[in-house]
């Protein structure tokens, strides 16, 4: 009953980028350094036009029946056998675990199947798959890792973003205390129970400040936003980023801007 | 229905009471923090995963031949000279208990730790039948003199620290006030001991009971659950249907996950199996024992192929102790007799849906609590289960959890449709986005909840769309040069 | 309430899903150990220990005055142990006038609770073996050593003999064939004094139980 052990896939020639709505809207700039990244590895990158959001908020709220509309138009858009990779351990996660629950039954059922199974987080498929291997041309900076819970739990990739950030050699990674503790984000929570959520991002926030971290990445942009708004708002000494935005920043020498920063919190 | 059940529905405002308290936020917190370190340590030399998938096996298993196994036990007991009840409810299961202890004329009830009889508010039930109910287990004690609820499964007093227990137990018992945690159990011991050599009636809960040899595991610290069980006249134990397993060697791994994932302990004090009364040879010992057997929305939770999974459940209270929300919040923010993950997943059929509306959402589905719960209850699937009974989510799968559509509101329910009509078609979806950044400088900057604990997300100034198909045309010219 | 009986029986039997996918129940993880008697030893010691119980470890002939003199360490002034069995008439064999004074359990529980609970300072018991892997006695309650004997005194002796240590719980009850024989009205696991850690988590030790477990390893 335990998890099945996860079948990385030889690095292929293509893959299909899912960008996310967190991405496309607030984030681009992570979504453009991940296809960077992929494309640095000699990976050419299709990006189905047609995408939009991998229907999460709609099932974790328990509107099951709009997330399988919204999801359904969707299904078709990766008729190739690639491999789907996606910025996010949560919509990874709803893709790769919840489509084939969702789609139980239905005439869908075996494409939902095959698509969650070979859908990867993008950090998990350039460290594992990809074998990715950094230079770091930036300064010396402290950086704390905080593992989203979808990334952690469901996608069992708390020990990706580390090993990546490791590679460089300017980045002294500091951890903070209980670091496998949610940020309080959970979607439609942080309004449903804006009080509870207020509380489990002011522990968070104020750890990663205490643990002596200036700037904090992440895989997922719900943390992202959720850790980096209330930093802000308290004006703790804290910046966030995501992790992929981070990592191709890393990557350009000090004088080269990054391709794009903007939308950046 | 007790003032106590319908409380539940106020969860926000307790919960914002429960914020605003520091005391609690510490006390839980630090108690939380300590189960979680002990936890880890006790496994630390275990194949985890191998015992988890047994813990899970042995109660499954259990739990598909759950009438035969409960036929079985009730068959060996009886055998054994154990007198076994049956009540479908938390009232009949009062009922029973009451008439035995008036047959007995029984005036005084002592009690090991039982969270069923909590569920069935025993306690009170009793004293309206003019039978005093005390309850022995320390912590349980002192939550009974503070008049409150346990907080927790397993830690029923874990919200109050030392100095709060010392006035509580100066004032209610006349103990000098003190930080001496000794003297402080030394003088409960005091006050028990007596009420124990008084006692007419013992009531129990039940860790495991075994259908092959008709044995009731009762597993604890203090020794008040043996005295409970061994020094009145009569025994009465209460538990859940879900209790049986099948055999006696079934009782191993459940014992071994139920400590470890409980307190860190690799076992407790005594494992107590008791398989019948006082033999008449015997010098010590209850002449008569009896078994309530308690449905109470059990048998409609076994319907559920799904929703079944709820009742592996060996009451650790490891997910509390995970649980971001549980800590920040404390066990009586919930309003139910279980709090936590385990608490909103089980209480909804406890009580229906329409009584739990707020519970189900409120977590975050970051998965801790499934991932160190002992027998693997897939938690986070079960709360979204239950989000889908309350807002009646799937037409494919017809909400069957009473109470169900509690949740579901015009309003809401054109939202999400507003939001899948926009997601499911491309067109309208880039139309939205192209409008939303363009027009980004309206973006409001209340966002009520959000914004009263962060700045308000900021939209790009060109979307992931607009930026790809650029990136993609400079690929190209590129490719030209 | 026969009527509840049947209702929740044909429910549970109505509702039952044909599809219950049983996973194999692999006991490895609480089986297979592979320790040597020593290690057994070593291990059943330092579990208990880890628990606030007392080991000492004694050839098996000279327990007596080990006993004689924890007993004096300790100030206690009587002593409740079985007439019956070996190791109470061993010790009335040896027993002086000096020495505390050796009750006996001889009369149902109702005609001496008071005394019991008020009036002895220690027992003496002997067990069925013990656990390695969780430090834990096998004690099985019976006329001549009845429940109330290892729980009510403040303090409990033990006599353990070295080559009745299991490994795990599993093993225990497998070669002892508890199934097969069928189990005695009281069965009990006790794996240190009793105690508490209700109040802030913090451990305190005799809360309803003995305070002080001490085992006497026979060798």
């Amino acid at each position: 009953m335990s998890d099945p052990i996860k079948m990385y896939p030889s690095k292929p020639q293509k893959v299909y980028f899912y960008a996310t709505c967190l991405v496309d809207l607030f984030y681009p700039e992570a979504g453009m350094a991940g296809v960077q990244l992929l494309e640095r590895e000699g990976i050419e990158v299709i990006f189905p036009e047609k995408q939009t959001c991998c229907g999460q908020p709609a099932y974790s709220s328990g509107f099951n029946d709009q997330a399988r509309e919204v999801i359904l138009p969707q299904l078709g858009l990766f008729p190739e056998d690639y491999p789907v990779v996606v910025p996010s351990g949560s919509c990874a996660g709803m893709m790769r675990k919840h489509y084939p629950e969702l789609f139980a039954g239905t005439p869908q059922q075996s494409q939902a199947e095959a698509l969650a199974g070979r859908t990867w987080e993008l950090t998990d498929f350039l460290l594992r798959v990809c074998n990715l291997r950094l230079e770091d041309q930036g300064q010396p900076v402290k950086v704390a890792m905080h593992t989203s819970c979808s990334a952690r739990r469901e996608m069992g990739i708390a020990e990706v973003g580390p090993a990546l950030l490791q590679q460089l050699d300017q980045v002294e990674l500091v951890e903070q205390a209980r670091p496998a503790e949610c940020c309080g984000f959970g979607g439609t929570f942080a309004v449903r129970h804006e009080e509870i959520s207020g509380a489990m991002v002011q522990d968070k926030a104020e750890a990663l400040a205490a643990a002596g971290a200036e700037e904090f990445v992440t895989t997922d942009c719900g943390c992202l936003m959720n850790i980096a708004g209330y930093s802000e708002k308290q004006q703790l000494p804290l910046k966030g980023e995501h992790i992929l935005s981070f990592l191709w920043k890393r990557l350009q020498a000090a004088d080269k801007a990054p391709v794009n920063a903007g939308g950046k919190v | 229905m007790s003032q106590h059940q319908e409380a539940v529905q106020e969860f926000h405002p307790r919960v914002h009471a429960a914020l605003q308290d520091s005391q609690i936020r510490n006390n839980f917190r630090k108690a939380m923090d300590g189960l979680m370190g002990k936890r880890q340590q006790a496994f630390a030399d275990w194949d985890l995963e191998g015992l988890r998938d047994l813990g899970a096996a042995v109660r499954l298993r259990a739990l598909s031949r759950l009438p035969e196994l409960l036929e079985e036990l009730e068959a060996n007991l009886t055998r054994q000279g154990v007198r076994v009840h049956w009540a479908e409810n938390g009232d009949q299961a009062c009922e029973i208990i009451r008439d035995i202890c008036q047959a007995r004329d029984a005036k005084k009830v002592i009690k090991g730790k039982s969270m069923v009889s909590e569920e069935m508010e025993l306690n009170a039930y009793l004293e309206e039948a003019g039978i005093e109910a005390l309850e022995s287990d320390l912590g349980e004690y002192l939550v009974q003199l503070a008049e409150e609820t346990p907080s927790h499964i397993i830690m029923p007093a874990i919200h109050k620290n030392t100095d709060e227990i010392s006035a509580l137990m100066h004032e209610k018992t006349g103990t000098q006030p003190s930080r001496d945690v000794a003297y402080l159990t030394a003088s409960a011991r005091q006050q028990l001991r007596e009420k124990f050599m008084q006692a007419d009636v013992g009531v129990s809960g039940v860790n495991f009971a075994v259908a092959e040899t008709g044995t009731l595991c009762l597993v604890e610290n203090e020794g008040n659950g043996r005295l409970t069980t061994t020094t009145p006249s009569c025994h009465i134990a209460v538990t859940g249907i879900e209790k049986v397993v099948e055999k006696l060697e079934d009782v191993t791994p459940l014992l071994a996950l139920l400590t470890r994932s409980a307190t860190g302990q690799h076992v407790t004090t005594y494992v107590n199996m008791i398989s019948g009364p006082r033999k008449e040879e015997e010098k010590d010992g209850p002449e008569e024992v009896h078994l309530v057997l308690v449905d109470s929305g059990r048998s409609s939770i076994y319907q559920d192929e799904e929703l079944l999974d709820t009742l592996r459940c060996i009451r650790c209270g490891a997910c509390m102790n995970h649980c971001p929300v549980y800590t920040r919040v404390g066990g009586h923010a919930y309003g139910t007799t279980y709090p936590g993950p385990i608490g909103k997943i089980l209480m909804p059929h406890l009580l229906g849906l329409d009584k739990t509306r707020d519970l189900p959402s409120a977590s975050t589905l970051c998965g801790a609590c499934g991932e160190v719960c002992p027998v693997k209850i897939p938690i986070p699937k079960l709360l979204q289960r239950l989000r889908k009974e309350a807002v009646d989510g799937d037409s494919l799968r017809p909400s069957v959890v009473s109470g169900h559509g509690v949740k579901r509101r015009f309003l809401e329910v054109l939202a999400w449709k507003g939001w899948a009509k926009m997601h499911a078609h491309a067109g309208f979806y880039r139309l939205g986005t192209r409008m939303m950044t363009s027009l980004r400088g309206l973006m409001p900057s209340k966002l009520g909840g959000w914004t009263r604990y962060r700045t308000p997300p900021r939209i790009a100034s060109k979307s992931f769309q607009q930026m790809m198909r650029e990136h993609a045309q400079k690929s190209n010219a590129g490719g030209r040069s | 309430m026969n009527q509840a009986r049947s209702n929740i029986l044909r429910r549970l039997r109505a509702g039952r899903k044909a599809s219950f996918a049983l996973p194999r129940s692999d006991f490895a993880p609480v089986r297979d150990r592979d320790w040597s008697a020593a290690e057994k030893l070593d291990l059943f010691q330092q579990k208990i220990e880890s628990v606030h119980g007392e080991v000492h470890r004694v050839p098996a002939q000279q327990w007596v005055p080990e006993l004689l003199r924890l007993l004096a360490e300790k100030q206690l002034s009587n002593l409740l142990v079985s007439p019956e069995r070996k190791p109470g008439q061993e010790l009335r064999e040896q027993w002086h006038g000096d020495l505390p004074e050796l009750l006996a359990y001889d009369q149902p529980i109702e005609n001496w609770k008071s005394e019991l609970f008020n009036q002895v300072d220690a027992s003496l018991t002997t067990c069925r073996g013990a656990i390695a892997e969780t430090g834990s006695l096998i004690l099985w309650p019976d006329t001549q050593e009845p429940r109330l004997m290892t729980l009510v005194p403040p303090v409990h002796f033990v006599l353990l003999e070295a080559d009745q240590i299991y490994a795990t719980f599993h093993e225990a009850l497998s070669t002892q064939g508890w199934v097969n024989q069928g189990l005695p009205t009281n069965a009990l696991l006790i794996s240190g004094p009793s105690k508490t850690a209700d109040i802030e988590q913090t451990l305190a030790y005799g809360v309803h139980g003995p305070a002080e477990l001490v085992v006497l390893v026979l060798e």
